[in-house]
């Protein structure tokens, strides 16, 4: 399970015509969206703790190199749909921070205006698909979006991300098929961080030796499996499968293996019992995507150490500013609760005018 | 002194107590074992009865809880944890179809023994997805029986009858209540040597004589703290009665207390279109009505999906200040 990072195999994979095309600009914002993203975790983190945030918090922390590298690679008609641990691809498609903190906080100003929370984030200005908060529920919209795009002839894909865990849930199977059957171009994303809540993955799934996404042969699928420390191989490996889905119309299934430095949840009282806190600090230490990101552009002349300064500094400050907007950000009305439940209402049309919608009191 | 424990806790005994009863019963569920339960209800039971009784199961709650009612058949009684009730819709065609018409379908045949339960409630500010309260969903199909139990004693109890019974018993509870503190006394203090509560029994949680309120679930608690309020300010004196379980429904402890009490409100979290209250209050109109003094109401949660924001999802869900409010309209 654990991420190898050889440098033989990033110098492979640096060399991928994909990552040649890299401008030093792409390369330090790629950084600056990994750092960006664990930032505003942490800050997000200080103020769950702190009593401003409700609910549940899943943090990213340890897996930015997922989401950054692999919507790096998209375009106009790609799109994104993801499950509950959501904020790190709602920033890396482009969605800002004070949207992002102010939904956490529950405010109006908030992405979904405080509706949602933390596991539903929706941006589809951005291609921006969610935020599910079932495990697995958006595995047959992932291939939905698809089947949209080549309904209407639109050259694109969608990059739908899932647990190692929620390789388990029916609907998922579903949508293997369907995705196979009718060549819908869909990517899942199998972001393997080794558990789903307290439970490993060895304790979850039955898979072919090579592994999850090798389930993908029994739906004569394309499958690959990544280490997923380096933006390098992330991004080479996924490029292909967005080819074949641009070209082919087909569908993949990518495994990339990650782990979250955190508990499942910051509610996760568990966090060091099914794990040990020797392999935590392992992953954080030889494991984690940013330090390994920062190494390599250091090694490449790319950026200074004053630069990452600079950068981390900065997302630093952004969140920290989130934060403030946030705080200072009014709660959403009252009268929001009847609002964005059906269209028609919301549209005020005649369908909407016509027969009683809601029964309160 | 007598006993005070909380609702998990006495939950978790019940659970014990008929793993102990029954060499059939199996509890299966998302970290039950291993990580002692997502809410730890059942902390302890994996260590006290290893991995043949309390297993550890995938993110496949369709496949599991199928699985489970096809082994009920065959005489194993599963206790099904769903981490949330909301999962439930995930399994939906196994526990609607499967569990509930089997029996009927097999022309008595076969049964399925199985509980599944779990938290059914909203007001935790984790967005709508994980805040369904499906009791008046699944008390709608024949072949299922609902339990809705508001406070430890009545967990113990009931928990205990629904791994007796021979059909299908979804029991749904409250990450709210899993705290609460009440008295349950042990077993060396029952003259049965256990607390057994069958279902279909009502119980009347505080009594009086001017208005009935009826509810099921953490909505009971509610409807206490109002009829303290109606007591102390406005000189009314409320009854609360609470269903336990919507079905079997205790249809006489309603229509005894509104024949009493000539008004009643039915408080629940759930949704209010078709909701446990409709039932109810139409129940109370055809049999009791020239016992009323005023119409029925019914107090639910807001008719909307949950609202993630704290201070807003406060506001869905039923006070105790509306209840009053609604009370006087009434009386
Ligand atoms: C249908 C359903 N069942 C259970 C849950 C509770 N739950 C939320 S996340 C999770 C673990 C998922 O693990 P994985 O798919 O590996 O994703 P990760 O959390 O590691 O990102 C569980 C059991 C849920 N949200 N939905
Ligand atoms: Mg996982």
């Amino acid at each position: 399970m654990a991420a190898k990072t050889k440098s033989k195999a990033t110098a492979e994979y640096s060399d991928a015509p994909i990552n040649q095309s890299l401008t030093d600009e792409d390369k330090i914002e790629m950084l600056r969206k990994m750092v960006r993203i664990r930032r505003f975790e942490q800050t997000s983190l200080k103020h769950y703790q702190g009593d401003k945030i409700g609910g549940f918090l899943h943090l990213y922390i340890g897996q930015e190199s997922v989401a950054v590298g692999s919507i790096s690679l998209l375009g106009d008609n790609d799109h994104v749909i993801t499950a509950y641990r959501d904020h790190g691809h709602a920033l890396s498609v482009g969605m800002n921070m004070n949207e992002c903190m102010a939904e956490l906080f529950g405010k109006a100003t908030g992405c979904s205006k405080g509706k949602g929370g933390s596991m539903h984030y929706f941006a589809p200005d951005k291609n921006y698909w969610g935020g599910h908060g079932i495990v697995g529920g958006q595995t047959p919209l992932g291939a939905g979006l698809a089947f949209a795009l080549k309904y209407k002839g639109l050259k694109g894909c969608c990059l739908c991300y899932l647990g190692d865990g929620a390789i388990n849930q029916g609907a998922f199977h579903e949508a293997l098929n369907l995705a196979a059957l009718w060549d819908l171009p869909v990517i899942y994303i199998i972001e393997n961080n080794g558990y789903s809540m307290g439970t490993s993955q060895a304790r979850s799934s039955a898979h072919p030796e090579e592994g999850l996404a090798a389930r993908a042969k029994g739906y004569n699928m394309a499958w690959n499996k990544i280490e997923g420390v380096s933006l390098y191989e992330i991004r080479a490996g996924v490029s292909e499968a967005v080819e074949r889905a641009h070209n082919e119309s087909k569908p993949t299934i990518i495994e990339i293996m990650t782990y979250r430095h955190k508990g499942h949840s910051v509610a996760d009282a568990n966090a060091e019992k099914y794990r040990t806190k020797e392999e935590i600090q392992r992953y954080i230490e030889e494991h984690d995507p940013i330090n390994f990101w920062k190494k390599t552009l250091l090694e490449e002349g790319v950026i200074t150490e004053d630069d990452y300064k600079k950068i981390n500094r900065e997302a630093g400050d952004e969140a920290n500013a989130a934060a403030e907007f946030a705080e200072k950000s009014p709660f959403p009305d009252e009268s929001e609760i009847f609002d964005d439940i059906y269209w028609e209402v919301d549209n005020n049309t005649e369908a909407g005018r016509t027969g009683r919608h809601f029964f309160h009191k | 002194m007598p006993r005070e424990i909380t609702y998990r806790e006495a939950l978790r005994e019940g659970l014990d107590e008929e793993l102990a009863h029954d060499e059939n019963v199996v509890i299966i569920g998302e970290e039950v074992a291993e990580y002692n339960g997502a809410y730890k209800v059942t902390e302890g039971l994996w260590k006290k009865w290893g991995d043949k009784r309390i297993i550890d199961a995938p993110i496949s709650e369709a496949g599991f809880i199928g699985m489970g009612i096809g082994a009920s058949m065959l005489g194993v009684r599963p206790v099904m944890e769903l981490m949330f009730y909301s999962f439930a819709y995930v399994a939906f065609d196994q526990m609607m179809n499967n569990a509930a018409t089997c029996r009927y379908m097999s022309g008595g045949l076969t049964n399925c023994p199985i509980v599944v339960r779990g938290p059914a409630n909203g007001g935790t500010n984790v967005g709508a997805t994980h805040s369904h309260t499906p009791e008046n969903i699944f008390a709608n199909m024949p072949g299922l029986k609902v339990v809705s139990p508001s406070d430890p004693y009545d967990v113990k109890g009931l928990i205990k009858s629904a791994i007796r019974d021979n059909d299908p018993v979804y029991f749904m509870e409250s990450t709210v209540l899993y705290g609460m503190s009440g008295e349950v006394p042990s077993n060396d203090e029952l003259d049965d040597g256990e607390l057994i509560i069958p279902l279909g029994k009502a119980k009347v949680k505080k009594e009086g004589t001017d208005i009935t309120l009826i509810a099921h679930g953490r909505a009971v608690v509610t409807s206490l703290l109002a009829a303290e309020i109606l007591a102390e300010k406005y000189d009314i004196n409320a009854e609360v009665l609470d269903l336990r379980s919507i079905r079997p429904l205790d249809e006489n402890a309603i229509m005894e207390s509104v024949r009493k009490t000539h008004r009643a409100i039915y408080i629940e979290e759930n949704k209010p279109f078709c909701g446990v209250g409709a039932q109810i209050s139409s129940m109370i109109m055809e049999q009791a009505f020239d016992d009323l003094d005023a119409p029925v109401l019914r107090i639910t949660s807001a008719d909307a999906p949950a609202f993630y924001s704290p201070p807003i999802e406060k506001l869905q869900l039923p006070t105790a200040e509306e209840i009053v409010e609604r009370a006087l309209t009434i009386c």
